[in-house]
């Protein structure tokens, strides 16, 4: 509960004021501290990024050889030998613009939802709005996806495929991705400071909710009638407006999407309630 | 304007006690719900509930603390290990809520219950002193502005660009320490960081630390180092069982907590039970034995003839390069003479368990008196165990000065082997026949003279 209190010292500096009481309430939601603390945030997410691949010989290689090799495998499993669709796009094209949304999704959940247990030595030490912790962790994961994303552009100019106007929408789908990420990680990750059962809950829902994404499937293949249900899964609706966005033959992303958005939203407002919440024990807890 | 720094209102803080382990998922399902519907905080408000099963889940570490601290004064926090030390500056510092109470803070604060928090061994030095400084609350342009001095006062121009993970401790802590010396918040809040990092480098960051506080900052400093609160601070809180129990200068503080400390030893808790000590903990001081010149162990010393104490510790793990260290402090508290195997270029290493390390004194030179033993193991990069009133040394008198006089406890703690002359008088009697002729001599019988 920290406000700029507008006394005048002798040196005419107004002097600010904390008062510490038993609860923050949600003060982690305060725009103006994490306004405040934003070079934090980058420095933050610059160390994960610097040390991400520090050590490795191939670095920055690896964000794009695990999508290639993914992809080369997944067309061969499902594009060849199961034959699945792939709304009119080159199969591989298809697969590696399902891949890389999944995999900003799933990297940067995986990443926020251990932030508070990973950077505990900080927060225990230090006071900061905690919120800075899986927000930063997102930016290793928009790396990884920026690098990979040059692979898809390749990957288009050699097949020979040109978006449409609806390119101009991708960013909508990467901050859907991301909020989506986000959302879940801010439960995951407050609650994995209080049990580390979430460490082994992350990577089974992950791989759950992969099959129920239409990344290496189409969308198409889901009965109208279940479209709005499978639209719960709001990487649903990320990854159909990602390859509408970039694909010229992909279908426009229908009502599907308007329910993906909605579930977004709702989670991340409760995750942040959550989070804010949950923060004042994390230090006790953790 | 007032002047009011800090302000602790009726502070408290239960902690619950072993691991929060819901034994079934119910259970935790019904906390979280409880802690949703926020009824977990009128709880809290409702003040603490004495039930029995309530006690034997938390421990108040800090219970009805009320304090003030003005603007400008540098306090020195005391007290035995779990006395609460850690958790007021923890609340103070933002670092966790209290149970109970509130605090005022007027002024911006930087706290520091770490020293290198967030340095990351994979990054350089550069990186971790602008990530470190962040973290600590310097913007950017501050860090900026203040590189080129963070740099030359850890010494390391060579090395900023070299990962920290090939850096020595001493190295890294320079750094650390370095970083922190800079900060520049109008309230300081320091957790005993100062207990590592070499002995030179410690003390130029107390010196760094004392110019600070000339500058008119509010310091609050919490150490066991009973030493630097007395040098550094000028008034003391000493806290027990998470009450402040006595607050004044930091002379008078320091001087009653030495007398309990002492009480409390002269009670028989044996040296290895005790908790009132800092360090990490890899080896423990569990008894300390002064013996005479033939290795009897004894209580008394005679002034001038020679002596040995004994450390006996307890090494928890293998330990290289141990330095060991002995204070003896006059009953006042004051340090009269400090022993120290980095002095004399003495460092050993000992495996897992007991074993005794012993330090021989050619003569002691101190004036008869009761002296308290400090003792101390460590090696360059930090302390193992810091433990004040480890015991006692007696010294008795001896024939030192032959007069049988000595100096009482304003005249210092030294006895040394002087004599007189009166030479401005000898130069004038030396040619009539020497200087049996001087009548001084009468005054002041010198002590070869008469052997």
């Amino acid at each position: 509960m920290s406000e700029i209190d507008r006394q005048i010292n002798p040196t005419g500096a107004p002097v600010e004021v904390t008062i510490i009481l038993p609860h923050r309430g949600y003060r982690t939601l305060a725009l103006g501290m994490m306004w405040r603390a934003r070079e934090l945030v980058v420095l933050l997410a610059s160390r994960d990024v610097k040390i991400r691949y520090k050590q490795t010989i191939l670095g920055g290689l690896w964000a794009i050889i695990h999508p290639i090799v993914t992809m080369i495998v997944f067309t061969i499993l499902f594009g060849r030998m199961a034959g699945l669709p792939s709304d009119g796009s080159p199969y591989p094209i298809f697969v590696f613009a399902g891949i890389l949304p999944w995999q900003l999704f799933a990297s940067a959940l995986s990443q926020s939802s251990n932030s508070l247990v990973a950077n505990q030595n900080l927060f225990t030490k230090v006071y900061f709005p905690r919120l800075l912790l899986p927000i930063s962790s997102l930016v290793v994961a928009m790396v990884d996806f920026a690098l990979a994303l040059l692979v898809l552009i390749a990957l288009m100019a050699w097949y020979g495929v040109m978006p449409t106007w609806a390119v101009l929408t991708l960013p909508i789908w990467l901050l859907l991705a991301l909020a989506s990420a986000l959302a879940a990680g801010l439960w995951f990750s407050a609650l994995n400071a209080l049990y580390r059962d979430v460490v082994h809950v992350v990577p089974f829902i992950t791989q759950l909710l992969f099959f129920l994404t239409p990344v290496v499937y189409s969308s198409s293949l889901v009965s109208d009638k279940w479209k709005l249900v499978y639209g719960l899964n709001p990487m649903a609706g990320v990854v159909e407006g990602f390859r509408w966005a970039l694909l010229p033959s992909a279908p426009a992303p229908g009502a599907l999407v308007a329910v993906s958005a909605c579930v977004v939203v709702v989670a991340l407002v409760t995750g942040l309630l959550f989070f804010a919440r949950m923060e004042d024990t994390f230090a006790d807890v953790v | 304007m007032n002047d009011v720094a800090i302000k602790v209102e009726n502070l408290g803080k239960r902690y619950q006690l072993g691991q929060r382990n819901a034994t079934t998922l119910r259970e935790a399902v019904g906390h979280l719900g409880r802690r949703l519907l926020g009824r977990g905080r009128n709880e809290a408000a409702a003040g603490p509930v004495a039930g029995e099963e309530e006690s034997r889940k938390h421990i108040w570490a800090i219970r009805d603390m009320n304090f003030e601290i003005r603007r400008g004064d540098v306090v020195g926090i005391i007290g035995r290990n779990g006395a609460g030390k850690s958790t007021l500056l923890k609340i103070l510092s933002q670092v966790t809520v209290p149970t109970l109470g509130r605090a005022v803070i007027h002024g911006r604060v930087g706290s520091l219950l770490e020293v290198g928090t967030g340095f990351h061994p994979e990054l350089s030095g550069r990186e971790n002193v602008f990530l470190n400084g962040a973290i600590l609350g310097m913007s950017r342009a501050d860090i900026r502005r203040r590189f080129d001095d963070i740099v030359a006062f850890a010494e390391l121009a060579r090395f900023i660009d070299t990962p920290v993970k090939r850096y020595s401790s001493g190295m890294y802590t320079r750094l650390a320490f370095a970083v922190a010396a800079h900060l520049d918040p109008e309230i300081l809040i320091i957790d005993e960081v100062l207990a590592v990092g070499d002995l030179s480098f410690q003390k130029k960051c107390l010196g760094k630390m004392d110019q600070v506080a000339r500058g008119g900052r509010t310091i609050l400093f919490v150490s066991h180092s009973m030493q630097s609160v007395q040098s550094l601070c000028q008034s003391a809180i000493l806290l027990e069982g998470g009450r402040v129990s006595l607050t004044g200068t930091a002379t008078e503080v320091v001087g009653e907590y030495r007398r309990r400390t002492a009480e409390r030893a002269a009670q028989g808790a044996s040296l290895a039970e005790r908790t009132d000590r800092g360090g990490t903990g890899a080896a423990r001081v569990v008894d300390v034995v002064v013996r005479d010149a033939d290795l009897r162990a004894t209580q008394w010393v005679t002034t001038d003839e020679p002596c040995h104490i004994d450390l006996h510790y307890q090494a928890n793990e293998p330990v290289e390069n141990i330095q060991p260290g002995l204070g003896l402090d006059t009953p006042g508290g004051l340090r009269a003479l400090t022993l120290f195997g980095d002095f004399t270029g003495h460092a050993f290493s000992a495996p897992a368990g007991q074993g005794v390390l012993r330090c021989r004194i050619e003569r002691l030179n101190l004036r008869p008196d009761r002296y308290s033993i400090s003792a101390f193991l460590g090696n360059r990069h930090g302390a193992f165990d810091v433990i004040e009133y480890a015991g006692e040394l007696e010294v008795t008198d001896s024939s030192y000065y032959s007069t049988g006089h000595y100096p009482d406890d304003s005249q210092g703690p030294m006895i040394q082997r002087h004599d007189w002359s009166h030479p401005s008088a000898d130069s004038t009697l030396e040619g009539r026949g020497g200087q049996s002729a001087d009548t001084s001599i009468n005054h002041l019988p010198m002590e070869r003279q008469q052997q």
